[in-house]
């Protein structure tokens, strides 16, 4: 019925979907399987018209099809739940189910009473208690997630595609949406569904696709799958000789984490980093590994616990703190909280370090020049000049930029959230010798990745989160991808 | 460097308007090419040039300042309040309204940092706040008799006004502020992306309440000057002052969304509105017209410049 025709997608010049064929029929649930990153949501986003394709085509009805925006592909009959939730906050529950497609009476008016109506009827479907008058602001996560769900069955597509419908939900909400998928199922419609859950994926799905890398790794029933092989399929891949030899840390603590909690977000993490050492936060997306790591840095401080530095206790409110105290960040969200895009390459290396490049409150534009010119041979940025706004470098010397930014302080301990998300292997590769150099020269080292293979290859110690507490502390000699998985997944 | 060769590009295309506009009104007028007219003009700018260049630091933190006109009226009365002949040194009139533009400038960058209010809010209150003080500390009549010493303020040093003098200085200062002191890099990268430069240890709040002190100073001084050159201290002055300096300033290329802007762009922008004006009234155009051609330019030079920006 839809058909993913040798789909391609480039972001920025870096391929994050190579070409891929995937057909999807009526009456099954398909689910697109991969680590964080492996091009699931991409091809999603390109079947609901989200994204154009830079390859390939959507096949609709054995037709061509031409989605130019999401509304195109709803008027079509496809409709998508996402992932990052989009509600309408100051609307109600009633009135965000029925967006864009409103019960009207003559003359273009809203009729309230049917929309009312309609909304109730699709939060029965979903056996959902929430009242449809009220405010959507009012709503937990949880609550909102159904909503979405809500809106999608609403469409009357024929094909849905959910994007971790679940991530938010309880069991007995899970159970009631797995009841309207059968629903949906019976009636013919294409579900096509993502989750980070094994157990979901056994449940619901008729065949599964794993991806990764951006690759189609193969489509196989799921009757002839089971948990460790649909593991080893999605992250099994060879990436020996791209990590370097791990040097053995030494017994000097650095940083000793203790009782840090903020609810809902964690709580009791304890963990140590010894100098020389590369300690991996792994857990799923929202297992609340940027959040600890934010709070050492300072971004969103713990509520309770303790964080010690060589043995000092410190109280850092915000990174200007964990900056005086030898601690340096670089965060997840590149975009949001790394780049200052209008600055040169130069001037957003030097931003956190400027003090040391001048005189009292003045800067030295040689100093400054020189500084910035020999970080960026020493981590090979590639840029024309220093002064060459950093938004127009590609994300790999982007993300090189800032790790130069981060070190020119010379921190004791650097925190490194996914500092290889959409970065290519050349520049991955890079990132990676770096890190090691660093252990070598005696700095500790918190890594937070979503790659098992990086965790496994770069880091001495993995501390695995689940849900907000530390479920497990491994050695990584010892330790492989199932385990890791194991301790992490919700059960 | 594609920037920087916009920026260029920019301040040169700005230049060209400029003496287009001088050219133009030459042909068109037998009073506008002449060292009388040009000191005319140089005086004239100077009030909006001061205020445009306080106004450029608050806009490149991607805040706003509505409240200059207001406040120019209240650092004018509290300073000819304290400016009767005999009363001070010329000295105290001035400290006081500087110090009244500071404060006022100080208030609304607590409201905006710590307060966590929109700076249009903030500002938009102190607009009314400001004027209600000018009235209430004048008694909602201007106040006069002032001394000689202040006055003199409005005369001339060495054949130059001294309004033009301080507006030269001030835009020097700020030119060499925002390039040579940590403080001037960080008010960009404040603008540029707050989040990411609190995240690189930038002091964030401190940045944003020095952008709006420093306006309010300034401010201060655009009032001093203002009752200096009126000889009196009027609550009903500045109306509508903050429209002109946030025109010249976003003509000159600073974006209203912060992290981008030059005082160099500033100072032609002040320029190419202060021969506008001199032209139209030159021309003896009514100041009905005035207003409305005004506006028609001010809107034209940006949607072209951002035009140009796309392509």
């Amino acid at each position: 019925m839809l058909r993913a025709l040798e789909l391609r997608k480039d972001f920025a010049g870096l391929t994050v979907l190579y070409p891929t064929t995937i057909d999807f029929l009526p009456g099954e649930v398909h689910a697109l399987m991969g680590e964080n990153g492996a091009g699931k949501s991409t091809l999603m986003k390109i079947l609901a018209g989200l994204y154009r394709p830079d390859g390939g085509q959507v096949e609709w009805r054995e037709h061509h099809a031409e989605f130019t925006s999401p509304h195109d592909a709803l008027v079509a009959g496809i409709a998508m739940i996402h992932q990052e939730l989009m509600p309408i906050p100051d609307l109600t529950v009633a009135e965000n189910i029925t967006l864009g497609s409103e019960p009207c009476s003559a003359f273009g008016l809203i009729a309230r009473t049917a929309q009312l109506a309609r909304a109730q009827e699709l939060l029965d479907e979903l056996e959902s208690e929430i009242d449809p008058t009220r405010m959507m602001r009012t709503l937990t996560v949880a609550q909102t997630q159904v909503v979405e769900v809500a809106k999608a069955l609403g469409r009357q597509a024929d094909v849905i595609l959910m994007d971790e419908p679940t991530a938010a939900l309880s069991d007995h909400e899970v159970a009631a949406l797995f009841r309207a998928i059968a629903r949906l199922k019976a009636r013919g419609v294409a579900i096509v569904y993502t989750t980070h859950k094994m157990d979901e994926v056994f449940r619901l799905a008729d065949r599964i696709s794993v991806l990764r890398d951006g690759r189609l790794v193969g489509t196989a029933q799921a009757a002839e799958l089971n948990p460790a092989k649909l593991i080893t399929m999605m992250v099994g891949r060879e990436l020996a000789d791209v990590f370097p030899v791990r040097h053995p840390p030494s017994d000097d603590i650095l940083l000793e984490a203790s009782g840090l909690t903020r609810e809902p977000a964690y709580r009791d993490i304890s963990f140590q980093v010894r100098r020389g050492e590369v300690v991996a936060l792994a857990g799923l997306m929202g297992a609340g590994r940027t959040e600890v790591v934010s709070a050492i840095f300072g971004l969103q401080p713990a509520s309770e616990g303790q964080i010690r530095l060589k043995g000092t206790p410190l109280s850092i409110r915000n990174p200007q703190d964990a900056l005086a105290a030898g601690i340096g960040m670089v965060t997840e969200d590149r975009k949001g909280l790394g780049l200052i895009p209008a600055l040169g390459v130069g001037q957003n290396i030097t931003l956190s370090a400027l003090r040391d490049y001048g005189r009292g409150p003045l800067i030295n534009h040689p100093a400054e020049a020189a500084a910035s010119r020999t970080q960026m041979s020493e981590f090979s940025v590639k840029a024309n000049s220093p002064s060459q706004p950093i938004a127009q470098l590609s994300g790999g010397n982007q993300q090189k930029a800032l790790l130069a930014r981060c070190l020119l302080g010379g921190p004791d301990l650097i925190i490194l959230d996914e500092p290889t998300r959409g970065i290519d292997i050349g520049a991955k590769a890079e990132i990676y010798a770096l890190i090691q150099k660093l252990a070598r020269a005696g700095k500790g080292i918190l890594l937070v990745s979503s790659e098992l293979p990086e965790v496994l290859s770069l880091a001495h110690r993995i501390v695995v989160l689940r849900r907000g507490s530390v479920s497990a502390t491994l050695d990584a000699a010892s330790a492989d991808q199932e385990t890791v998985l194991r301790h992490a997944m919700p059960l | 460097m594609l920037t920087l060769d916009r920026n260029l590009l920019h301040r040169f295309g700005l230049l060209l308007v400029i003496l287009f506009v001088g050219l133009a009104l030459s042909l068109l007028t037998d009073t506008f090419l002449s060292v009388a007219n040009f000191t005319n003009v140089a005086r004239q700018i100077s009030i909006n040039g001061i205020l445009a260049v306080g106004v450029t630091f608050v806009l490149l933190t991607a805040g706003v300042d509505l409240s200059l006109g207001s406040v120019v009226a209240l650092s004018g009365v509290a300073c000819a309040t304290f400016a009767h002949p005999g009363d001070h040194s010329v000295f105290v009139p001035i400290a006081v309204g500087l110090l009244t533009g500071a404060a006022c400038g100080l208030v609304n960058g607590v409201l905006v940092t710590r307060g966590g209010v929109a700076p249009f809010i903030v500002t938009l209150g102190m607009m009314t706040i400001a004027r209600g003080l000018a009235l209430i500390v004048s008694g909602g009549r201007p106040v006069a008799d002032m001394s000689n010493e202040l006055t003199a303020l409005a005369g001339d040093f060495l054949g130059v006004p001294i309004p033009v003098l301080c507006f030269a200085g001030v835009a020097f200062a700020a030119w060499f502020f925002l390039r040579n002191f940590r403080l001037g890099r960080h008010i960009y990268a404040v603008g540029g992306n707050e989040n990411a430069a609190r995240a690189a240890g930038v002091p964030v709040e401190k940045v944003k309440l020095f952008a709006y002190g420093l306006c309010g100073l300034l401010t201060g001084l655009a009032g001093v000057v203002l009752a200096a050159r009126i000889t009196t201290g009027q609550p009903n002055a500045g109306q509508a002052y903050e429209l002109d300096a946030i025109a010249a300033v976003v003509i000159g290329g600073t974006s209203l969304a912060g992290g981008v802007g030059t005082i160099t762009g500033t100072l032609l922008g002040v320029l190419l509105i202060g021969v506008i004006n001199n032209g139209l009234d030159l021309m003896g155009v009514s100041s009905y017209y005035q207003a409305v051609i005004k506006g028609v330019i001010i809107v034209g030079a940006v949607w072209l410049d951002r035009r140009q920006a796309r392509s």
